[in-house]
């Protein structure tokens, strides 16, 4: 009794189910092309399971989550588009050895912020802590103040806004509108080829189980008690001794972390990066599908991910209209109908069936006797 | 900011003043909490009394005036470390964790890692265990460990933040209006548990229930209008014409 | 900026001003709205820009109207938009909050979510019946041209009437909050909500006619906002972030706060953008905005209240 275990039996189980899914079912049932359709529906996943950890555990609601995926994105993006404009390839331009976005806008040598993201290691590095740093000077920021709620989300908002209108505004840095296009190789290697598609394909499910396993990790520790507890008596948290603002920053920090790896994924398998993925429109959309898979579910926003971005590519492509009718209406109707989302309704109609049947499975599981917030990733 | 002299006393609150837009919700209030002892204050309403628990606790800041926790000066730290420093706090309204079980709710107050990495990687071991099973015997919840903290009834509630701050070990001990919708039963068991646990600690309760006063009260302190009325035995205040005047009534 | 003469420059920066206050008036009436909505009930309406698109659609009806079937009377259709605009937001207002709104006060995040929602749904609805195209409304005859100050200044007629106009409402929004006894239920509502149910306030009836009056306004700010831009399905967008900002940097409960903001971001903005150009006006401005929110989170104006 009240021994905590990493995994329930039932998130065991859930986790296996997600992992044959995307490990054998897709890549076996899927051509290529499609196959590299859902590893970009995936890119998103992280962005939905990082708000899982902030908005459905923390009540922290950032519309910002393009920021950091987009600046990981952007952070890789650099590097292949150095790449790809060495002087030989790009010896038409007036300045060869830049991109040509450059070239276009005048500029006649790489500006200094570009220089680094020559070499792979740094720009790694920076895919993951450009976006978190800034994560966390936004938290610091903001929650040492005690910024919260719906003033926290007009704010990422606001700073999603600015960073859209200034990566389109600086073309000759950023390439503008159109982003950074025309990416080719990884190392001398073509990323346009089926086989690359195959490789990222499984790296992206490799990375989200990763970041899964951690986010499980946080959710089942006691900082992820202490994330619930914040939303809902945040003065008693305090009082208890404890730091809330630290809490936030933490968890704050760690969404915009999984949002930029998330982003880095895209630019590798769709081959360019966009403002178009940064501002307010993109941002929102991230929350939806974290709400639909149901945000107190990591399994279920990764779910929700894929079957939210699913739907926009079969009907967006058929009917435009109604695309964003339905959409709109699932914004409201998942809010109002089923807050708790896809995890809500399994929980409802087939999580106690599974978990009795686990139990007959084995001998009867101890471990935990699932309640409704604790019962886990399901 | 003036700051108070050394003294024995476990708390030592003095000249303590706060002002919203320009309104001295408490003014130059000073007084002295001793060892073990059972401090109530009472007041008519708007007196300042949950003002003050704010202020030493460091939910308001003050004006003016120190608070002195143990010769420690209190108004200049943050909420956080004044908890760290052995104060607990109890609000007016039961704030305890719903969605969590009644365990869990104590446990989230067990004094060990409490920075993020720390909580990151608490574990649950058997010193954690024995002490919320220690805890919740004394607020009498042992059977309620596993259920969900909204299932208990309203006194239970309270009894469960009261576990809450014992669990952490607080050297003072501040509870705002703690037997505030209780039954007559449940009343008596309060004013026991709460004569168990101010030994070895001090207590400052928020209370108006004049008979729940004199039972539990080593000495009580009067608040008006931000100042100290009275401060006394319960009989004495209860004598005291200037009290009956303006709280007690004839 | 060193080429310019003396007399240029005040020139410049008297027109970048005046420019900066039909700013100022679209700003301080869409903010309005939502300051009344945003401040006094806690709802955050992402499909705000929405209702005001909604304006800006009545009155390019209107004028359609008009120049069909009563082409003598064109002259004066601008102030029956302004009054039909107010109606068919308010309206739409009224029957968003009974259907949704009402559902969610406790949530105020999810109110967040679901306009959002409802904003896509009502910018394909325009899309759908209006076309994707950006529509203009035939300004009046006597609302165009504009009127000399000195040789080099000159001001629009129709950026003096959207001001004279946002001023109105202003006052008029002001005396409906202080003055009058609905004004002084809404207040009461806000303050605390059991006690002014308890004392007989249809709480219910004033929430509904409060978001209703908050929506209204953002359809007049669209009839305004005919006159300096055209409309499209996705216009009203653009323009929440910043309405937003106005009422946050105000101090979310303050009206003269939504005043002195509104008046502050669209000068600055309208004075940067001569010199930087518009994208790198709005990030610097916006930039600014959210610094000092960081600093100041409760806004400009904000009381500083016992807990």
């Amino acid at each position: 009794m009240f021994r905590t275990t990493f995994m329930t039996r039932h998130d065991l189980l859930g986790f296996a189910v997600l992992a044959v899914l995307l490990l054998l079912v897709l890549p076996l049932s899927l051509d290529v092309f499609r196959l590299n359709l859902v590893g970009k529906y995936l890119t998103y996943a992280f962005v939905a399971v990082g708000l899982v950890l902030c908005w459905g555990c923390g009540g922290i609601l950032s519309l910002g989550q393009g920021v950091f995926y987009g600046l990981g994105g952007y952070a890789l993006a650099m590097f292949l588009k150095l790449e790809s404009s060495d002087p030989e390839s790009t010896r038409i331009q007036s300045t060869p050895g830049i991109p040509d976005f450059m070239d276009w806008n005048q500029l006649t040598e790489l500006p200094w912020f570009w220089e680094p993201f020559q070499s792979l290691g740094f720009s790694l590095l920076a895919v993951l802590l450009v976006p978190t740093l800034f994560a966390y000077l936004i938290g610091v920021a903001m929650f040492k103040r005690r910024v919260g709620g719906v003033y926290f989300a007009i704010i990422t908002q606001a700073i999603a806004a600015i960073l859209t209108i200034l990566i389109i505004g600086q073309q000759g840095y950023t390439g503008g509108v159109n982003g950074i296009t025309d990416l080719r190789t990884l190392l001398g290697w073509n990323i346009r080829t089926d086989f690359a598609s195959y490789v990222f394909y499984f790296v992206c499910v490799g990375l989200l189980f990763v970041c899964l396993l951690v986010a499980q990790f946080i959710r089942r520790s006691k900082l992820g008690r202490i994330l619930l507890a914040m939303r809902e008596q945040e003065d008693r948290v305090r009082f208890s001794g404890y730091d809330v603002a630290g809490f936030k920053i933490f968890v704050f920090c760690v969404g915009a972390a999984f949002a930029a790896i998330g982003g880095a994924m895209f630019t590798l398998q769709e081959g360019f990066m966009s403002p178009s993925f940064v501002g307010i429109v993109p941002s929102i959309e991230m929350v939806i599908f974290c709400a639909v898979g149901g945000r107190l579910s990591l399994l279920g926003a990764v779910y929700g991910a894929l079957l939210v971005n699913l739907a926009k590519t079969v009907f967006g492509e058929s009917f435009p209209e109604l695309w964003l009718f339905a959409m709109g209406l699932l914004f409201i109707g998942v809010v109002m109908a089923f807050p708790n989302g896809l995890a809500g309704l399994y929980q409802q109609f087939l999580g106690d069936r599974v978990a009795r049947w686990l139990d007959q499975l084995g001998r009867p599981s101890r471990s935990q006797a699932p309640v409704a917030l604790e019962g886990g990733a399901q | 900011m003036s700051h108070g002299s050394n003294t024995d006393f476990v708390l030592a609150v003095e000249g303590l003043t706060v002002s919203f837009d320009g309104f001295r919700a408490v003014d130059d209030l000073s007084f002295y909490v001793d060892d073990s002892e059972i401090r109530v204050i009472i007041g008519p309403n708007g007196a300042g009394k949950t003002t003050v628990l704010d202020l030493i606790c460091g939910r308001t800041r003050a004006t003016a005036g120190s608070v002195r926790f143990r010769n420690r000066e209190l108004t200049q730290l943050r909420e956080h470390d004044i908890v760290r420093a052995g104060v607990g706090r109890k609000f007016q309204t039961p704030s305890i964790y719903d969605d969590l079980t009644v365990f869990e709710n104590l446990e989230i107050c067990y004094p060990r890692g409490r920075g993020v990495f720390g909580s990151l990687f608490f574990r649950r071991d058997q010193a954690v265990i024995d002490k919320v099973r220690e805890v919740a015997a004394t607020v009498l919840l042992t059977e309620r460990l596993e259920e969900p903290a909204a299932l208990l009834s309203h006194g239970q509630k309270q009894w469960l933040e009261i576990g809450m701050l014992l669990i952490q070990d607080p050297q003072l001990l501040m509870l705002d209006e703690p037997v505030a919708g209780m039954s007559i039963t449940e009343r008596r068991q309060t004013a026991d548990l709460l004569r168990r646990i101010s030994q070895g600690r001090s207590v400052i309760v928020i209370e108006h229930d004049m008979d729940f006063v004199a039972e539990i009260a080593d000495r009580v302190t009067v608040l008006h209008q931000g100042r100290i009325l009275a401060e006394g035995s319960a009989e004495a205040v209860k004598q005291d014409p200037q009290v009956i005047d303006v709280y007690l009534g004839h | 900026m060193f080429d310019y003469s003396m007399s240029e420059l005040t020139a410049i920066f008297a027109m970048q001003g005046f420019a900066g206050l039909i700013l100022f008036s679209v700003f301080l009436l869409m903010a309005l709205g939502l300051a009344i909505i945003f401040g006094q009930m806690g709802v955050i309406n992402m499909a705000h820009g929405e209702f005001m698109i909604l304006g800006a659609y009545v009155t390019y009806l209107t004028s359609n109207l008009f120049a069909e079937y009563a082409p003598g009377l064109f002259d004066g259709y601008f102030f029956v938009a302004i009054v039909l605009a107010f109606l068919a937001s308010a309206l739409l207002g009224m029957l968003v909050e009974w259907s949704m709104i009402r559902f969610l006060y406790q949530r105020p995040l999810d109110t967040l979510l679901a306009t959002w929602g409802l904003s896509l749904v009502l910018q394909q609805a325009y899309r759908s019946i209006f076309g994707a195209r950006e529509v203009g409304v035939v300004i009046p005859d006597w609302l165009t041209g504009s009127y000399p100050v000195t040789d080099i200044v000159e001001l629009p007629v129709s950026g003096i009437f959207v001001m004279v106009l946002a001023v109105g409402v202003t006052l008029a929004v002001a005396l409906l909050m202080f003055r009058s006894r609905w004004g002084c239920q809404v207040r009461a509502v806000v303050q605390n909500r059991p006690m002014a149910g308890a004392v007989g306030i249809n709480t219910a009836r004033v929430d509904r006619l409060t978001f209703a009056l908050g929506c209204g306004i953002a359809g007049i700010a669209g009839s305004a906002f005919t006159m300096i831009g055209s409309t499209g399905p996705s216009s009203g967008q653009l323009y929440i972030v910043d309405t937003f900002l106005v009422v946050v940097f105000g101090g979310a409960a303050s009206l003269l706060g939504t005043v002195a903001s509104a008046f502050g971001i669209s000068q600055a903005q309208s004075t940067l953008e001569f010199f930087l150009g518009g994208s790198m006006a709005k990030v610097l401005t916006l930039m600014v905005v959210v610094l000092i929110l960081m600093v100041r989170p409760q806004g400009l104006f904000a009381l500083k209240v016992r807990r």
